[in-house]
């Protein structure tokens, strides 16, 4: 590659890259509002009990959007670390450690709602149920990869070994997970799933699409603010920064003058 | 042969090392880095071997970047670090034997070499009952089998007496009178003849 | 090929003139062995019906334990940095140290574990399926195992990473390796576990080299 198209990745993607995130936060963040108020509504209030769950079930419309953010959000944390191992593009490596929290949350989300999903339906808080050991050893994953990133002082070298480690982690998940159903069906007798009715009704199916579209802006917004912030942090001594900083006190004085 | 450096700069947790370290030698030259502990001597040897990535610049062998004629470069340079890379459990010969497989052969036979750098009468002997002169002379001894004409080195006389600087002076100055290129950090003034000397001092920009 | 041989020589040569070390991973697999039938019931009954998993954790942490120094010494005298910039690859360099610290740590544990196995009532018509299931398991822990010694390998404070990062991965060659033991137990053939078990290793030993390298390559490039 060109030697300016380099420098320009490394070094140059802040400066556009920080005023475009911080042009699109607001965006974002009435998207995610537009999705999630009418899902909220309709998940909650319109939509029909479920004949064998009751009111209960409702707490779907959190628990299956989050656990489908806690893969996705790992498949796109996998695609920036080819990125950054290929083209080092540390964008991409500010995108990784900015979204590992976030899928840690939405894991952990997953794993708390499904708990209290759980309570009513089995009777037990925490059942060893394929998709929420799955979802746990997921959790495991996205701890690892923070804490490894954390251990490395040196930045450069730490957004290497976490990117390493992600892909290591997307080639492992389908066979943990494989594993893990077939470890499942042959030691527990089939609990009733979930997710394995034939159909869903229409007036479940939209408040969920709602709502897992809402995640998916909210999602965008907390990677959009995080990649800020972890920026600003990594670079706070050089000079896009402390220009920054100087204008919005410039402007402070203004205010006050 | 040409090996150059282009603009290099190193930043380490947020700060900067050095910036813009430019130099050039050819065979028969030696460089010798200096400046205070702390300047980024290591770090600057790390970039000139490939082993750590300049955060500018480029580092030319040939006037190819090395990083995109890795093998070609690294079949050419022998790297000694501030480290002696040797295992306590093995006979001298026996580290020697496998040091010789990480870098392309000359045609000096081992034993010759571990002569050359007076320790043919303890070849046999446990590297643990070494002392630190010893030891670093055994891996001096790892370049003479080593057919590489740029040698990067850092703190070569560290842990080695008055002989033994002798010694490695003699030695460099032979690598250098066939041709070969040598850079090096060191605490001590270097008693090569100064016409093959070439000096960088890091750390004055940024005072 | 030759530098490769000569590696693996050298680690066998310097683990036999260390020996003592050796033991250590076979007298902590005993000991882990040991505190279940303490910690849980000395029932027989109920010792050969959860041997089949003990006996698989005790040999996963054991493994997991003696990684720690796979890579530590090579990087902190310097060898691993001379074979970073040497005119081979790290992966054979990788290949080499794995193989060898198999052959030296999971080995003899392998060779041992029949007696654990006795030990806690496991039936003796098991203990062939418990054999092979060792010998195409335990590669797969050394060789994902490294991956992450390689990432972490010149950490200051790297003890409690380590499992972090490793043990979750482990959990596929547990799940088939104590299940393959079970199922033989209960008189069923286990072909199908061992099968699968094979597939893994197969795919682990040739993907997790390319990963370990490029792991210690950054890990030297500090």
């Amino acid at each position: 590659m060109n030697i300016l198209i380099k420098w320009y990745y490394r070094l140059g993607a802040p400066l556009w890259f920080y005023p475009l995130a911080g042009k699109l936060i607001p965006w974002v963040a009435a998207l995610f509002l537009l999705f999630l108020i009418p899902g909220l509504y309709m998940g909650l209030v319109t939509a029909p009990a479920d004949y064998q769950q009751g009111e209960s079930f409702r707490i779907m419309y959190v628990h299956v959007p989050a656990a489908w953010m806690s893969m996705f959000v790992y498949l796109a944390m996998a695609i920036a670390a080819v990125v950054a191992l290929v083209w080092r593009v540390r964008m991409a490596e500010i995108m990784i450690i900015s979204a590992v929290p976030i899928g840690a949350s939405f894991a952990l989300i997953a794993l708390l709602t499904g708990a209290f999903w759980g309570k009513p339906m089995w009777g037990a808080w925490w059942v060893w149920d394929a998709r929420l050991t799955s979802e746990l050893i997921l959790l495991f994953i996205y701890l690892g990869i923070l804490a490894l990133y954390n251990a490395i002082e040196d930045k450069t070298t730490a957004g290497k070994a976490m990117s390493i480690l992600t892909l290591v982690g997307v080639v492992n998940l389908p066979i943990i997970h494989y594993s893990v159903v077939w470890w499942n069906t042959l030691h527990q007798a089939a609990t009733v799933s979930v997710f394995d009715k034939p159909s869903i009704h229409i007036d479940m199916l939209i408040p969920l699409l709602l709502m897992a579209t809402a995640f998916k802006f909210l999602f965008l917004l907390i990677l959009l603010l995080k990649m800020r912030a972890n920026l600003i942090e990594q670079d706070v001594h050089s000079g896009w920064v402390k220009k920054i900083i100087l204008d919005k006190q410039a402007e402070m004085e203004k205010e006050h003058d | 042969m040409l090996f150059s450096a282009h603009q290099l700069s190193c930043i380490r947790s947020h700060k900067t090392l050095f910036e813009n370290v430019s130099f050039q030698i050819s065979a028969g030259q030696l460089l010798l880095v200096e400046g205070k502990n702390g300047a980024g001597k290591t770090s600057l040897l790390k970039l000139l071997t490939g082993l750590r990535r300049p955060d500018s610049g480029e580092v030319h062998w040939n006037n190819l970047n090395i990083l995109n004629s890795e093998s070609d470069f690294r079949s050419h340079l022998a790297w000694l670090g501030h480290q002696n890379p040797l295992k306590e459990e093995q006979t001298a010969l026996e580290n020697l034997i496998l040091l010789g497989h990480i870098r392309p052969r000359n045609t000096n036979s081992m034993i010759s070499a571990l002569k050359t750098v007076h320790l043919g009468h303890v070849k046999h002997k446990f590297i643990k009952t070494f002392s630190a002169g010893m030891k670093r002379r055994l891996c001096l001894a790892s370049l003479l089998i080593a057919d590489t004409p740029l040698w990067i080195l850092d703190e070569p006389q560290a842990a080695l007496d008055k002989a033994g600087i002798a010694l490695f002076e003699d030695l460099a100055e032979q690598h250098l009178k066939n041709g070969g290129m040598i850079i090096m950090t060191s605490h001590h003034s270097v008693n090569i003849a100064p016409e093959y000397i070439q000096t960088l001092k890091l750390g004055q920009e940024s005072q | 090929m030759n530098s490769f041989l000569t590696l693996v020589k050298r680690d066998l040569l310097l683990a036999y003139r260390s020996r003592g070390e050796a033991f250590n991973s076979l007298i902590f697999f005993g000991l882990v062995i040991l505190l279940f039938p303490i910690g849980i019931s000395a029932s027989e009954k109920l010792l050969a019906e959860i041997a089949p998993g003990l006996i698989w954790i005790a040999a996963l942490l054991a493994s997991m334990l003696s990684l720690d120094n796979l890579f530590k010494e090579d990087f902190h005298d310097g060898t691993l940095e001379q074979w970073a910039l040497s005119h081979h690859s790290l992966i054979s360099f990788a290949w080499a140290r794995l193989l060898s610290h198999w052959i030296i740590t999971a080995l003899p544990l392998i060779i041992i574990a029949p007696m654990f196995a006795l030990s806690l009532n496991l039936p003796t018509e098991a203990i062939g399926v418990l054999i092979i299931s060792l010998l195409l398991g335990t590669p797969l822990l050394t060789f994902i195992g490294g991956i992450g010694v390689a990432l972490t390998t010149g950490l200051k404070k790297s003890s409690m990473l380590l499992p972090l990062l490793v043990l979750p991965f482990y959990i596929p060659v547990l799940i088939f390796g104590a299940s393959a033991v079970d199922v033989s137990a209960d008189g069923w053939s286990a072909a199908g576990q061992l099968y699968i078990l094979a597939g893994l290793f197969v795919l682990g030993i040739t993907l997790a080299p390319f990963a370990v390298a490029t792991s210690l390559k950054v890990s030297v490039s500090q």
